[in-house]
């Protein structure tokens, strides 16, 4: 634990925010794409050691928030049957659905399992010859090679009780459709690390000429966020566009050449509806030809879902940095973890939960909400 | 017409009386029911009372009212149900946690801890072997922490209704006279302080669960604290309230003392003593280490003028070895636990809102 505690040095983290300090002459608004580093942001406070110039706004960069109602719905469906064993990661279970959620049906007596390698969900289809094993194929690029590692795995070992829910969802497109947006208010980028660390850098290349923005790769430390947060204010008080790299530890230029063929030998880009946010072309992954035997919603024949969203939960505004957790009227008041209504509440990268869990005392909610 | 009956070929369904496996028949209150408590619960429990084999336990307390000047003593009496899977895991099993579970129970509230209950719910099929290697380690971990266990129940329920062993336990203890201590006592100035490292139990279990491996083995802190409260109540009477922080760690235990008490907790990050392992399997599987359980630590709250002392007496107890004071009680934001980054910042520390639920990536 020695290397992760020096990317926690209070030290080095006071001489960044002074340095940080130091370069602002104008308020900039940044947003961090990924979940997971919105959960360090507000969990260390970094937000409030920030000079008040620099603003943090959160991206949609958590797979479970994104992922559409219809898919948990059609999760839900597929998993109450007798005949499924229904596998997921753990924080996919308690994200409501528009009458339930995968807790819930457990609950009743559906067979879901919390996995933590979708490889593990292959020795269960073993296990079970004669039920169908179901794996949610949920995230960003950063858990796409081993998804699609199981599903090559389970050609070449011919399980034929074997299939997943695909929801991968990629980052690029989601960048570009909140840039392009009216409402944008995003000047600067700090990039999703993991991501990259399998895709590399060049798609984001493009974006930053684009739309004439810096966009800086950051690591999941306190120190990363720092780091990037420095680098991406220097570049736009500097007027400078382009991609830079903090989190060079783990990220190269051309990324995980290896992973980034299996994902292709595996998944194609698709159309794909984010939750809250709507359709963005081009910005999913669906099992390519020589996989399709693999794909659940055709084995089940769950295309059709009628989906009810919340009224009030305004969480697809928030994963596209336009309004702020404690912006929302039902925040802390009808929206709590322990009856959620968005899944921006649930998950544990979602940026309520954060807000909710860590930053009540400073950030006042809207009037009308109570804690 | 149907044919005779031919006697000779009936036979019947007597349950086998010997058998390596709990049977519905160890729960029918029969000959194979007083067998499986004859040979497994009282071979290892050898006491009087229990050897009584009556309805109940009578209990003599004349020589405890004696010794203690006539006083009648106050009564403490708890209660608690033991669920764990696996049954058996570095650093104890299922029957050390219902022991040590409700010891620790009596003694955070200043409690003497003195008999146990114990009522074993058996799944049918279970392996006698594994009842025994339980039972043996309840009766050890009765002994270290000086309990007599009293009296018991057994039933044993259709395979597929129980999960192999469910164990509950009730304890009474006595309260010396001049102890009150409550989760309603914290006062702003107090200090909080913790007897050693957090998570280690929950993080076992879950390592175990989940086939996760570590470098070095990584051990329950199930305990008995009772000698570990005994040394610090004598050492310092004035301590406000202890708890030991199991399910929900010690984010729970802290959010319902600032409930309770209407006060504010602030902890120090930097003081948190968690081990390495601990750490790197929470980094890993997404997972706090102040939501995580702990069977063998206690957090107590006392005034800042008796915390220096009080951590001398609780590190010279092999349990309290590393006691540290992780933070402090105020005035500012009553009912709410905040604590203090390693680089700086704030953040709330809420109760959990059901499980912690390892993350996608």
């Amino acid at each position: 634990m020695r290397f992760q505690d020096e990317y926690r040095d209070p030290v080095a983290a006071k001489q960044l925010i002074t340095a940080i300090s130091r370069v602002v002459t104008r308020p900039w608004t940044i947003m961090e794409v990924c979940g997971g580093q919105t959960h360090t942001i507000v969990k260390y406070g970094i937000d409030e050691l920030l000079p008040n110039g620099v603003e943090l706004v959160h991206g949609p960069g958590c797979p479970v928030c994104v992922t559409p109602l219809e898919l948990i719905d059609k999760a839900i469906a597929i998993a109450t049957r007798s005949d499924v064993i229904f596998c997921s990661f753990g924080d996919m279970l308690r994200v409501p659905g528009s009458q339930s959620d995968l807790f819930a049906i457990k609950a009743t007596g559906a067979d879901v399992r919390i996995v933590y390698s979708p490889l593990d969900c292959l020795k269960i289809a073993e296990q079970n010859p004669h039920r169908v094993v179901v794996f949610f194929a949920v995230g960003f690029e950063t858990t796409a090679p081993a998804n699609a590692m199981a599903v090559a795995q389970a050609k070449k070992r011919k399980l034929s009780n074997f299939a997943v829910l695909v929801s991968h969802v990629l980052v690029p497109p989601a960048m570009s459709a909140i840039l392009s947006s009216l409402d944008n208010r995003v000047q600067g980028f700090l990039g999703a690390g993991h991501v990259c660390a399998v895709m590399g850098l060049e798609e984001y290349v493009p974006i930053a000429e684009r739309f004439q923005i810096p966009i800086v790769v950051t690591g999941f430390e306190p120190l990363d966020l720092l780091e990037g947060i420095y680098e991406c204010v220097c570049m736009l008080e500097r007027r400078q566009v382009g991609v830079g790299n903090q989190y060079s530890r783990a990220v190269r230029r051309d990324g995980s050449p290896r992973a980034i063929e299996l994902i292709h030998q595996v998944f194609e880009v698709c159309d794909r509806k984010w939750r809250g946010i709507g359709e963005i072309p081009l910005s999913g992954y669906r099992l390519t030809e020589p996989y399709q035997q693999f794909d659940a919603e055709t084995r089940f024949n769950v295309q059709q879902v009628t989906v009810h969203e919340s009224e009030q939960c305004i969480s697809g505004l928030i994963l596209q940095g336009i309004r702020k957790p404690h912006q929302c009227q039902a925040f802390c008041k009808s929206c709590t973890p322990e009856h959620p209504l968005g899944a921006t509440m649930v998950s544990s990268e979602g940026a309520c939960a954060a807000y909710y869990n860590y930053g009540r005392l400073r950030h006042p909610v809207a009037a009308g909400s109570e804690i | 017409m149907p044919g005779a009956i031919n006697i000779g070929q009936l036979s019947c369904p007597r349950p086998i009386s010997k058998s390596d496996r709990v049977l519905l028949g160890h729960g029918s209150g029969g000959t194979m029911s007083a067998d499986l408590i004859r040979n497994t619960f009282l071979q290892e429990w050898d006491n009087p009372v229990l050897a009584a084999l009556e309805d109940q336990a009578t209990l003599d307390l004349s020589g405890w009212i004696r010794s203690n000047s006539h006083l009648i003593p106050r009564l403490a009496f708890t209660t608690d149900s033991f669920v764990v899977q696996p049954l058996f895991f570095p650093g104890g099993d299922i029957g050390t946690l219902a022991v040590h579970g409700t010891v620790n129970d009596l003694a955070v509230g200043g409690a003497i801890p003195q008999f146990l209950s114990a009522a074993f719910i058996l799944e049918e099929g279970l392996l006698i072997e594994d009842l025994r290697r339980i039972v043996a380690s309840m009766r050890t971990a009765c002994k270290d922490a000086g309990v007599t266990l009293v009296t018991g129940d057994t039933k044993v329920v259709n395979r597929g209704k129980g999960d192999q062993v469910f164990i509950t336990t009730s304890g009474i203890g006595w309260i010396p006279e001049g102890r009150s201590l409550s989760i309603h006592n914290a006062r702003p100035g107090d200090q909080v302080l913790i007897s050693g490292t957090i998570g280690d139990h929950g993080v076992t279990i879950m390592s175990q669960r989940e086939g996760i491996e570590f470098e070095t083995v990584l051990e329950s802190d199930s305990a008995p604290l009772n000698a570990l409260t005994e040394a610090m109540l004598k050492a310092c009477p004035k301590i406000r309230c202890m708890r030991d922080p199991t399910r929900g760690g010690v984010s729970s235990t802290l959010n319902e003392l600032a409930d309770a008490s209407g006060v504010g907790v602030k902890l120090w990050e930097s003081r948190l003593p968690i081990r390495r392992e601990v750490r790197g399997a929470c980094e890993m599987l997404g997972l706090d280490p102040l939501y995580v359980a702990n069977e063998g630590k206690l957090v107590a709250v006392v005034p800042a003028d008796a915390a220096e002392g009080l951590l001398q007496v609780m590190r010279s107890n092999r349990l309290g070895k590393n006691a540290v004071a992780i933070g402090e009680i105020v005035s500012d934001h009553p009912g709410i636990v905040v604590l203090k980054s390693m680089i700086g910042g704030e953040r709330v520390v809420t109760m959990l809102a059901g499980e912690q639920l390892p993350r996608i990536c």
